[in-house]
């Protein structure tokens, strides 16, 4: 039901989920937001068990300010994703974190990246991915329509066509979802598409946009 | 497979989850030094781990042999670190190749629990085994150079995921 999913575009990621909060069959929130930023330049799109996202996505982010602290620079990317397969892997065994993760970042030297973790800690570096019932809907739809180094329209556009799809298609689908993006400007929020809830707009239940 | 004076070693490029592709691009045959490479086919995640495992084991090593590992040794160390997890073992299936010395070709393969195999002309593992020992069967001849083992190796693959849901999206061939 909880959908991440993830593209990369030229010089800049974009990590995007859904913000249902939901238990059995009650919607506790439609506001929660699962794509934590980690530190300035990245984005940890997260989906799984609510306990676990939150603590795991926590932990990983602490750790990532520890090592700034001690070593005056920022981990990379690479080594986050490397950082949190390890943390993965090692808990598998004895207590797993049943936790999926998009990581976007942007380095200085290596441009924006994205990775896909899953729960049982398979690392792989992608241009595309999304975990969830919804990822059955947007992988395909990111293979017909994603190209590299797409611009920041573009790509949010995909993004939006995945997620009209998401909610026309996908029984019991989530409504509000965050988009969130990492440039070399850093990473933040993009935007929020919200057919419930508060912030929606008075007449977005009426009206089919993305 | 192997050759004369030469090896190949081979896989395909799916990374999935049951029915779903997740990427084309993975990455399963992994360079453990210039002549000596291991192929992991299984769990994603465990031949993730174990490679890990495996190219700290053998930093070791040439840290304090001085000289890179012998494929035989090197078999016997996947060998016995598959087995230390026998009650919870890692899902994967190695196939090792390498040049041993005079560059001998030396290829096993073993179980997800470190039972060897060795053989003389090929190895295979993984969800199209089967087929893959049916299609090698066919196209393996002793003593082909390196051409011609590259051409019939690549052709073993590909026909043999053809016929495996699971398997195929690329292919990955490597000679030495």
């Amino acid at each position: 039901m909880e959908c991440v999913m993830g593209v990369v575009g030229r010089d800049f990621a974009v990590v995007a989920a859904d913000t249902s909060a939901v238990q059995s069959i009650l919607v506790h929130k439609t506001d929660e937001d699962k794509v934590m930023v980690l530190d300035s330049h990245k984005l940890m799109g997260a989906s799984g068990e609510p306990g676990d996202r939150v603590q795991f996505t926590e932990y990983i982010q602490k750790n990532l300010h520890l090592y700034q602290f001690r070593n005056t620079i920022p981990l990379s990317t690479a080594a986050t994703a490397n950082f949190t397969r390890g943390e993965l892997a090692t808990a598998l065994r004895k207590n797993p974190y049943m936790v999926n993760v998009i990581l976007g970042g942007y380095d200085k030297d290596a441009g924006a990246s994205l990775y896909y973790i899953d729960y049982i800690a398979t690392l792989h570096k992608i241009d595309k991915g999304a975990f969830g019932y919804g990822s059955y809907f947007c992988l395909s739809l990111m293979d017909k329509l994603y190209h590299p180094d797409m611009t920041v329209e573009e790509a949010v556009d995909l993004i939006d066509k995945c997620i009209k799809e998401i909610r026309l298609r996908l029984v019991v689908a989530p409504q509000n979802f965050v988009i969130k993006i990492v440039d070399k400007n850093g990473a933040r929020e993009y935007a929020r598409r919200d057919l419930v809830g508060d912030n929606a707009s008075v007449d977005a239940a009426t009206t089919v946009t993305a | 497979m192997v050759g004369k004076n030469c090896f190949a070693i081979a896989s395909d490029r799916r990374l999935g989850v049951q029915l779903q592709t997740i990427a084309t691009d993975f990455q399963r045959v992994f360079k453990i030094h210039d002549k000596l490479y291991i192929g992991l086919s299984g769990l994603g995640t465990d031949a993730q781990t174990l490679y890990q495992r495996l190219v700290f084991r053998h930093k070791l090593y040439q840290l304090r042999e001085e000289r890179d590992m012998k494929p035989e040794t090197f078999a016997s160390l996947v060998s016995a670190i598959l087995y230390e997890k026998r009650f919870g073992p890692y899902f994967c299936q190695p196939v090792i190749a390498g040049l041993g010395e005079d560059n001998e070709p030396f290829i096993c393969t073993m179980d997800c629990i470190g039972a060897k195999e060795l053989a003389k002309d090929f190895v295979v593992s993984g969800t199209a085994s089967e087929s893959l020992y049916g299609a090698c069967e066919s196209m393996y001849k002793p003593n082909m150079e390196p051409e011609e083992l590259f051409e019939t190796v690549s052709q073993a693959l590909m026909s043999s995921v053809d016929r495996d849901c699971l398997s195929g999206w690329g292919g990955y061939v490597l000679i030495v």
